[in-house]
């Protein structure tokens, strides 16, 4: 299977549901962009594909454009052919309203995952049984810290 | 299996060991363990038990986090290769090798094939010092203290090789952005079939005291049990996964490097249990040997040549070229130091001892990432402990830990 | 027989042991010049304790390994804060873990002693600009540094062999039961409660 057949695969799969396919390079990852709305759904149809574990979950901020990017990417085990790519669903929410919906009911991969996200960005989300910091004590997971707007200091090298 | 939820409330389809646990009544009590505990975790582990059989269990993480996709962020791309190696510095090469090679990726340029063949070299030298490693930490959590002597004096004679090869015990930094750092020295490979030689006397010696041991066997039989399904749902990997009976190694299902042209197996077991795990890592050591053999043979027939992609090494001055030549050393350009990357996205993947690590690589197109996400292979591991503890009495907690050979650093980054 | 200002109703007292056990104490170091002893006795009886702060625990744990054997130098890991006497923070702590470590070190019975192990124990090395993290002299008075990212067993068993002779020079163990507390060390408390995430 070659990435265009990839592609066209996660078409079917996802139907109408796809608003852009990204081939990124190396030809081994794509980004499929959806809706917000429309997560639950593609999920549960491309863990009945054959996608059956979350690889990671990445989340991006954008501040300029005002938005977080969340990617699941999604990879298979038990399928030989999948298993050589990742597929990336990826949605935008909005910066000022860091709010979404737990994919834990579909893939339990996600529970811990989620979790950091929300400790490292502040989103929620919404469904998930133990949205709590996972790696950060919780003073710490208040600072938010890999949004952007947290700047991390950086010492200048002193030689007094 | 009485009414109440905790933990997963709403998702009665699950169906999982950890995910149903009874409510936490008056004879269910909560035991901390760790982080200071014997095995010197660097984790703690928040138990419910009733009697001694844990209901609930929850891994409590983060006690090694040093916001590694943080600090990368304002790091310039080279800086980045120590920074992401300190997750787990006795397998520094498969560590950062998946984040070299997306960087690579965005860059367009692959590095030369001498250079691919020591990458394999030292990711398989670090494959089997973190095996060696891992089975010594199991020895000490299974108060079985040979087991611990044993394989930290073996694993020297892998971390004296790469020493000898890249200058560092443990902090490699080995392969850079187009190739790696160092040729072999004389004699390297003379050596390195010798220790191949020894490490396969030792795996019988292993065998006959730990391996083979009645009271390791009694111990660690039936105990922790991942069934194929719940294994692949948990997302696990590495020889945990394939201890499960999934036949997923990275080498094998998205070669990188030259694992395609090398000659190896992926042992898979079904059983799926603890001692299966021990079974696992017995025979991935003995593949790692043999891809070594392969990799001496062709390191003793190639002449050296540039192990660094020409678009850096041609801004090399003569004197590097020299010194290289002369000694294998390839000193690091200034190229590196203002090295821009351009805008895009990368994912990369690749097999450390613990299983498959991935990367996420963004850039804008400046001299540091604008986005690095990182899963390591302890992190998918730790769901694990949640979901397949339960069940288990308090005395088989150290080996289902053992045997999962989870390294906090990694998992926490 | 009544003792410290007659308050002990209905108790009996058999003369004030604190100042009974301090004059014993001043008779034997002084006439039986036990400080030596006390002093050789307790630098070749370190016990590490077992908690692995961050990577630096590769080497840590190499260092006992066979080709460097640090038990020659009578220091072996144990098990438990209360049977221990020297704590090695290996690299990084961060403020999860700071708790940990000063709740393990409240806990060693004196006179306890502390190595820091690593650039990031020293200053935090590569991670000197995270925001998770804490420096070790900040939350525990540290004996020995060492430096090196990570530092090589060698060097493990260098700062052990420092520390003992540290305890011999400076006689830090008989003033230790001569005066009930560590003279040569000040008293470090954290300017801020490290535990305050956890007790909520």
């Amino acid at each position: 299977m070659n990435v265009e057949e990839l592609v066209a695969k996660v078409k079917e799969i996802l139907s109408d549901m796809v608003k852009d396919v990204v081939v990124h390079k190396g030809n081994d990852y794509i980004e499929v962009e959806i809706d917000k709305d429309n997560i639950i759904e593609a999920a549960k149809r491309m863990k009945q594909a054959g996608f059956d574990h979350i690889k990671d979950l990445t989340v991006v901020d954008y501040p300029k454009d005002g938005v977080f990017r969340i990617i699941y990417n999604l990879s298979s085990y038990s399928n030989r052919e999948l298993s050589y790519y990742i597929v990336g669903l990826a949605y935008n929410i909005p910066r000022d309203k860091p709010e979404t919906v737990t994919l834990y009911p579909i893939y339990t991969t996600a529970d811990f995952q989620e979790r950091e996200a929300y400790e490292a960005f502040g989103i929620t989300f919404k469904g998930h049984p133990d949205m709590r910091p996972l790696l950060l004590s919780p003073p710490v997971a208040e600072m938010k810290p890999l949004r952007k707007d947290f700047v991390v200091k950086e010492e200048p090298i002193d030689l007094k | 299996m009485s009414g109440i939820v905790r933990g997963t409330v709403g998702f009665n389809d699950l169906k999982l060991p950890g995910a149903w646990t009874r409510k936490i009544g008056k004879d269910l009590y909560e035991v901390f363990i760790g982080p200071q505990h014997p095995g010197s975790g660097h984790m703690r582990i928040i138990i419910r038990v009733d009697g001694d059989i844990i209901v609930e269990a929850e891994p409590d993480m983060g006690y090694v986090h040093r916001t590694m996709e943080k600090l990368s962020e304002v790091r310039t791309w080279i800086k980045s290769i120590p920074l992401f190696e300190r997750m787990a510095i006795h397998d520094a090469c498969n560590v950062t090798l998946p984040y070299v090679r997306a960087v690579e990726k965005l860059l367009g340029i692959e590095a030369p094939e001498r250079a691919k063949y020591l990458r394999v070299l030292l990711c398989e030298i670090n494959r089997i010092a973190a095996f060696l490693y891992g089975f010594g930490i199991f020895g000490v959590f299974l108060g079985h203290s040979t087991m611990y002597m044993w394989p930290f004096g073996d694993r020297e004679v892998w971390v004296e090789l790469a020493e000898w090869l890249t200058g560092a015990r443990l902090t490699h930094t080995y392969p850079v952005f187009g190739g790696v750092r160092r040729d072999v020295p004389a004699g390297f490979t003379d050596a390195l079939r010798k220790a191949i030689r020894y490490m396969r006397r030792r795996l019988e010696d292993y065998r006959k005291i730990f391996v083979d041991n009645p009271v390791i066997r009694s111990r660690l039989e039936g105990v922790g049990y991942i069934p194929r399904n719940l294994a692949i749902e948990l997302g696990i990997t590495g020889p945990n996964l394939r201890a499960s009976g999934v036949k997923y190694d990275v080498r094998m299902n998205h070669p990188y490097e030259v694992y395609d042209q090398l000659d190896f197996e992926i042992p898979v077991f079904q059983e799926g249990d603890a001692y299966a795990r021990v079974l696992q890592r017995v025979e991935e050591i003995k593949q790692s040997l043999r891809i070594l053999e392969q990799v001496a043979d062709w390191l003793d027939k190639h002449e050296r040549s540039p192990i660094l992609h020409d678009r850096f090494w041609k801004t090399a001055p003569p004197l590097y070229k020299k010194v290289f030549q002369e000694q294998g050393r390839a000193k690091l350009m200034a190229v590196y130091a203002i090295l821009k990357v351009p805008k895009g996205k990368a994912y990369e993947r690749g097999e450390t001892a613990r299983g498959e690590i991935s990367y996420y690589v963004e850039s804008d197109g400046k001299n540091t990432p604008y986005r690095v996400r990182i899963h390591s292979a302890s992190a998918r591991n730790a769901l694990v402990y949640k979901y397949i503890l339960p069940g288990h009495r308090v005395m088989d907690l150290p080996a289902i830990y053992g045997s999962i050979d989870y390294f906090p650093p990694e998992a926490d980054r | 027989m009544e003792g410290n200002g007659g308050k002990g109703e209905g108790k009996v007292y058999v003369g004030n042991l604190d100042v009974a056990a301090k004059s014993a104490r001043k008779i034997l170091m002084s006439s039986l010049r036990l400080g030596k002893l006390v002093d050789w006795g307790t630098a070749f009886s370190l016990w590490p304790v077992h908690l692995t702060t961050s990577c630096c625990g590769c080497e840590f744990a190499a260092a006992w390994s066979p080709r460097f054997d640090n038990e020659q130098h009578g220091a072996l890991p144990w098990i438990a804060p209360r049977q221990t006497n020297l704590i090695i923070i290996e690299g990084t702590v961060s403020k999860k873990m700071a708790c940990a470590v000063r709740l393990v070190w409240e806990q060693m019975p004196q006179p306890k002693f502390a190595i820091a192990m690593g650039a990031c124990a020293l200053d935090g090395g590569i991670f000197y600009n995270s925001y998770n993290i804490v420096r070790p002299w900040e939350i525990i008075p540290v004996d020995v540094y060492i430096p090196g990212c990570p530092p090589r067993p060698e060097s493990v068993a260098r700062a052990i062999v420092e520390l003992q002779r540290k305890i011999k020079r400076d006689g830090v163990a008989h003033k230790f039961v001569e005066e009930g507390w560590r003279p040569d060390k000040e008293y470090v408390k954290p300017k801020e409660d490290v535990c305050a995430w956890w007790r909520g």
